[in-house]
This record gives structure tokens, sequence and C-alpha cells, in this order.
């Protein structure tokens, strides 16, 4: 009876609280992840050679060091600078600048797998280069890089836990609070990794359905 | 700033012992999974469906899960319950193996069912068992087929590896961190930690390229 008390008025608010905050990380990043990486893809793909360089080295930095590393330089390591950010938005940062760079890779791969031949018809056709890039290539990149990117935003799903070590409490660190003050540390863990799941499963499945439903017979969603 | 690189200097060999931890800890963990993620992806293809349900039951929940939730449920919670006392190193070498063995496993699976089926059919028309057939001919192929995903699993692997932080594993990141917080020389000291991060990666995928190179057989392609 008191353990069921405890866990309606303790346990279910805290985590209730860390799943929100989870969020509030999780659908900003990706959605300004996939900002970045379309403007890094399309810059390495169609930039001058400098642009397509700094683009190259934005990705090489920010795919190699661990994520970790890149939480802790801008919440820890910015302030040398005299750049401060609370941890929220430091982890929004970091996030999105480190999924940039795996959506940039994704993004790259789909631009380049659209045959020169087909920039050759549509400006035969008439296109204007922005309307060749709505109508013919951006349709058919999307497509391809779906997989690739729907993955990646179901990594930052769980990556956004990593958020609890630069002190911003989300749904790990809620559950590593309550855990620590109550010793429960499996039945809360348990519970926590089933939120993750529940979430990394229903994002799959939604992005599987998306890919489906866009998919067209006869084209094939990946360059071969 | 000349104060910051005489620090950095001053810290540079113990960050460096700490990529020795952070090598044994991707080692262990690559090896664990290694071995692991082969007998799933047999147990996967070849086996019964109630172990094909039960493996993929195993890699949903392991590729589903953070691993810092991993870290936490085995370190704080399984592993007292169980009342087994293990190193905070032992244990990240543990969960991210377990972790690494759910992507391995699809890694090698994928290189399995790529194979052509009659390469089974022709093993057993010789009087190979099974068995015989999976070890000897089968995975042979397959684990040369699988060297470039496993080279990327590596550099996930070892860049996941800098969470066993959180358990307070004396890794780069950590000592990084124990450096930075007495010298507040912060950013350039975890710039360095990633470099060395860097240099594993670049070091590990240009020694499994060796590897493929050297293990590939004159005229075999797929």
């Amino acid at each position: 009876m008191e353990e069921m008390l405890f866990i309606r008025t303790e346990v279910v608010p805290a985590l209730a609280r860390g799943i929100i905050v989870s969020i509030q990380l999780i659908i900003p990043s990706s959605a300004l992840g996939l900002l970045v990486g379309m403007a890094v893809g399309a810059a390495r793909v169609y930039g001058n050679r400098s642009l397509t360089f700094a683009a190259n080295c934005y990705v090489a930095i920010f795919r190699g060091f661990p994520l970790v590393v890149q939480l802790f330089i801008w919440y820890f390591g910015l302030p040398y600078i005299g750049i401060y950010m609370t941890p929220y938005v430091a982890a929004v940062l970091g996030f999105s600048l480190c999924s940039g760079a795996y959506h940039s890779e994704y993004i790259r791969g789909a631009f380049l797998s659209i045959k020169q031949g087909q920039l050759m018809a549509a400006k035969a056709l008439g296109f204007s280069h922005v309307g060749m890039l709505i109508h013919v290539i951006f349709p058919q990149a999307f497509r391809r890089a779906l997989p690739g990117c729907g993955n990646e935003i179901v990594y930052l799903i769980k990556y956004s836990s990593l958020a609890y070590m630069i002190t911003c409490i989300e749904l790990t660190g809620e559950g590593k609070i309550i855990a620590s003050e109550t010793f429960k540390y499996i039945e809360i863990f348990l519970i926590i990794g089933a939120v993750y799941l529940f979430l990394t499963t229903i994002a799959s499945w939604f992005l599987r359905r998306l890919e489906n439903r866009l998919s067209i017979p006869g084209f094939k969603p990946f360059s071969v | 700033m000349i104060e910051s690189l005489t620090i950095l200097a001053g810290a540079l060999p113990y960050l460096l012992k700490g990529s020795v931890v952070t090598i044994g800890v991707v080692f262990g963990a690559m090896s664990l999974g290694l071995l692991f993620g082969i007998a799933l992806a047999v147990g996967q293809v070849y086996g019964a469906i109630w172990l094909k349900r039960l493996i993929g039951l195993y890699v949903w929940f392991f590729r589903g899960v953070p691993l810092l939730v991993l870290l936490f449920l085995f370190y704080f919670g399984l592993f007292s319950l169980l009342n087994i006392n293990l190193t905070a190193f032992t244990v990240a070498v543990i969960v991210l193996g377990l972790i690494s063995a759910a992507y391995q496993s699809q890694i090698f699976r994928g290189a399995i069912v790529s194979l052509p089926d009659g390469q089974l059919k022709a093993a057993r028309a010789l009087g190979m068992s099974d068995a015989t057939a999976i070890v000897l001919i089968i995975l042979p192929q397959a684990l040369r087929l699988a060297i470039p995903a496993w080279s990327n699993e590596y550099s996930i692997v070892l860049k996941d590896s800098a969470v066993a932080y959180a358990l307070g594993v004396t890794e780069i990141m950590a000592r990084a961190h124990f450096v930075a917080s007495r010298t507040y020389q912060h950013l350039p000291l975890y710039f360095t930690a990633g470099v060395i991060f860097l240099i594993l990666t670049y070091a590990g995928t240009k020694a499994l390229r060796l590897l493929e190179e050297r293990v590939h057989i004159p005229g075999y392609s797929q």
C-alpha cells in the first residue's frame, strides 16, 4: 500500500516531468539537426571548393568526437571564452550539430545518387535552377535519404539521455535522482528503459510507414 | 595561451594513460560483441522459430534502450541485486559488449544472408554436418564481408565508451574532466580529448582496412 502511494506521489510525477523534458530535447534537436544536415549536405555536393572543404572539416570533427565530449565542450568548455549557456540550450545545440553532421552524410549520398543526365534533361525541358531543385532533385533525394536520416533520429532519441551528464535533468536524470534516494535502481531504470523502448519503437514504426507511404513503384529507394 | 599550453603538456601523459583504459574497454566490448554477435546471427538465420523470436527480442531491447540507462541498470541495479561485485570497468565492458552484440549480430546476419543459398546445399552434398558447414564454409566468407560494417561499429563503440565516465571509469573523458576542474582549462582539455578519440578512430579503421586487404581472397567477389 505504502509502496503504491510512493509510486503515485513520487515516481510518476518525476518521470512525467522527465519525459516532457526529453521530448523537448528530442523534437527541436532532430528538426534543427535535419536543417543543418540539409545545408551541410548541399554545401558538400554543390558548394565551391572552400565551402566544401569547410563542410568536410565540420563533418569530420562532429562525427569524430564522441557526443559526450561535444556536450562537455558546449557546456563546460565555452565559458572559457566567455560564452555561457543553460544546460538545456547546450544540449540542444550539441545534439543538433552532432546529428546534423550524420544527416549531411545521408543527404550528400542522396544528392550524389541523382544522375547528371536528369539535370541535363530538366534543363532541356526549360526548368529554372530552383525549379529543378524543387521538382526533380529534392523529391528523389528526400526518399533516398529517409532511411538513413530516420535511423539517425532514432539514435538521437537514445542519445538524448546524455543530456543528464551536463546536468540537464531529463528522463534519465529524474530517474537517477529518485533511484539514488530510494535505492530502487532496478525498478526505476527498467521503467525508464521501457519508456525509451516505446519511443524508439514508435519512431521507427512511424518512419517505416512514411517510407512505405512515399515509395514509388519502380523507384529504388537505395542508389545502386 | 602559454599557460594553457603548459597545462596541456603536463596533462597529456595523464590523458594518454586514459586512452589505454579506453582501448581496454573498447577491445573487451568488441570481443564480447563479436563472439556473442556471431552466435546470435547464426541463431537468427538457422535457428528454430522460438530461438529467432528470442534473439529478435534481445536485439530490439539492446538497440532500443540508451547506453546510459543500461549502464545504470546493470551497475547500480542488477549486479548489486545479485550481490556480484564488479568494477565499473568490467560493467562498462559487459554493457557495451551486450549492446554491440545486438548491432554486430545484424551485421553478420546481413553478411550470412547475402551468401548464395547453394553453398550450404553443396556442403551438405559433400557430407558436412550443418554445424561444420556453418563454421568452415559460411562464416569464413561472411566474416570477411562484414569487415567494413564492423569497422563502422568499432568507431561507434569507441565513441560510446566515453559514456563509461558516468560510472567513474577513468578513461580519457574522465581524466580530461578531472584536470579541467582543477586547472579551469576546460575548452583546451576537452578538445584534446576529442582529438585523441579522432586519432583512435582513424588508427582503428585504418588497421581494419589493412586487415580487409590482408584476408581478401584473390578472385573472390560477391
